[in-house]
């Protein structure tokens, strides 16, 4: 068994929040340095940069996990990942699909662009990626594991866009295959809190949406290889893989 | 003021939980974000709000709150309903907006 170090909230540029700095080739580079095994790319409602950085990643030894950072119908954002491009295109597709069409103004949110390897712009996304999509956090989640993707609440300690701030609380029935607490508090804050919460496995990250904060907080997942179904296997606590943290 | 009376003169849709229509109304709460519901709204109050996911029901129980209305349409999810069902918590719904909704249950309970 080995233990591989874990970002799993990365923001690229593309999120209109994202630094500039934020480039796929800038984000591999740094998480190399840092020492990062597994990257999850998550930018808000799309997933247009997860591939390049999984190629670029690659080229260095590092897992991607690729996905986004979906916000729900109740403003919940959960991140969501998948193993195959099949699945990550079908997903863009949903998020397309309900997503509300509202025109983002750069002045007040930022630019929200995709670029090459080169730092080239490809694409610049028209419509307003920190808007709410028309689906709930169950609709959300249901879709997910359709495509056989990993559902995981973010930040769930959060004032802002989480579970508990949304929803008051994080639905004990919730088919999450794991919570993710934030860089502010510990699993053990948590569950002090909401002790109703321990069957669950945590995950926490840094929710980077500058190349400093990359890394700034990781967990380490055990487990025998790199890979999307080995991650499966520790989020699970399967065969003595699992997830710790520092 | 009771639900029922509430209804009537709001003309509310009531989706579920009719056990509880006689319950007296002692004022209204808008919000929908639910910590915020759960630290602020007291016992006996009229919950105004968008959000459908069955929490609602677990919060309106646990702060005793007289009833819950629905704006714009927004329909219960199917757990949501049977929640309300169970906890004998009215849950209503109204066509007219927050703003419009509020002002009138204000103003019947001014």
């Amino acid at each position: 068994m080995q233990q591989y170090r874990a970002d799993l909230h990365i923001h690229t540029l593309l999120s209109p929040c994202g630094d500039l700095e934020m480039s796929p080739a800038n984000i591999v580079e740094v998480a190399a340095q840092k020492k990062i095994d597994i990257l999850g790319i998550a930018d808000h409602n799309s997933t247009k940069h997860a591939l390049l950085i999984k190629k670029l990643a690659a080229e260095k030894g590092i897992f991607t996990l690729c996905g986004a950072e979906v916000t729900t119908r109740e403003e919940v954002h959960c991140l969501a990942f998948f193993e195959n491009v099949d699945a990550l295109a079908q997903f863009q597709q949903y998020l397309d699909e309900h997503i509300a069409k509202v025109k983002n103004d750069p002045k007040y949110f930022g630019h929200q662009v995709v670029v090459d390897e080169e730092e080239m712009i490809v694409e610049e996304v028209d419509h307003l990626l920190i808007s709410a999509i028309n689906q709930s956090v169950e609709q959300v989640e249901k879709k997910v594991h359709q495509l056989d993707g990993l559902f995981i609440p973010a930040h769930i300690d959060r004032p802002k866009y989480s579970l508990t701030s949304q929803l008051g609380f994080v639905p004990p029935d919730i088919k999450a295959d794991a919570l993710e607490i934030s860089r502010h508090t510990t699993r053990e804050e948590v569950l002090k809190k909401f002790p109703y919460l321990k069957s669950f496995t945590f995950t926490t990250s840094s929710d980077a949406h500058f190349p400093d904060d990359i890394g700034k907080k990781v967990c380490f997942f055990e487990m025998d290889a790199l890979s999307f179904q080995e991650i499966k296997m520790a989020l699970k606590g399967e065969d003595g893989r699992r997830v710790v943290f520092d | 003021m009771t639900i029922q009376q509430l209804t009537e003169k709001l003309n509310l849709k009531v989706y579920g939980g009719e056990k509880g229509m006689e319950n007296e109304i002692s004022g209204g709460y808008v919000s929908d974000l639910l910590s915020d519901v759960m630290g602020n709204a007291d016992s006996g109050e009229v919950w105004i709000t968008l959000q459908t996911h069955k929490n609602v029901m677990a919060i309106a129980s646990l702060k005793d709150l007289a009833a819950i209305v629905l704006v714009n349409n927004h329909q219960p999810e199917e757990d949501t309903l049977a929640q309300a069902n169970e906890e004998g918590i009215p849950l209503l719904g109204t066509p007219l907006s927050t703003f419009e909704v509020a002002g009138k249950l204000y103003e019947l309970l001014k």
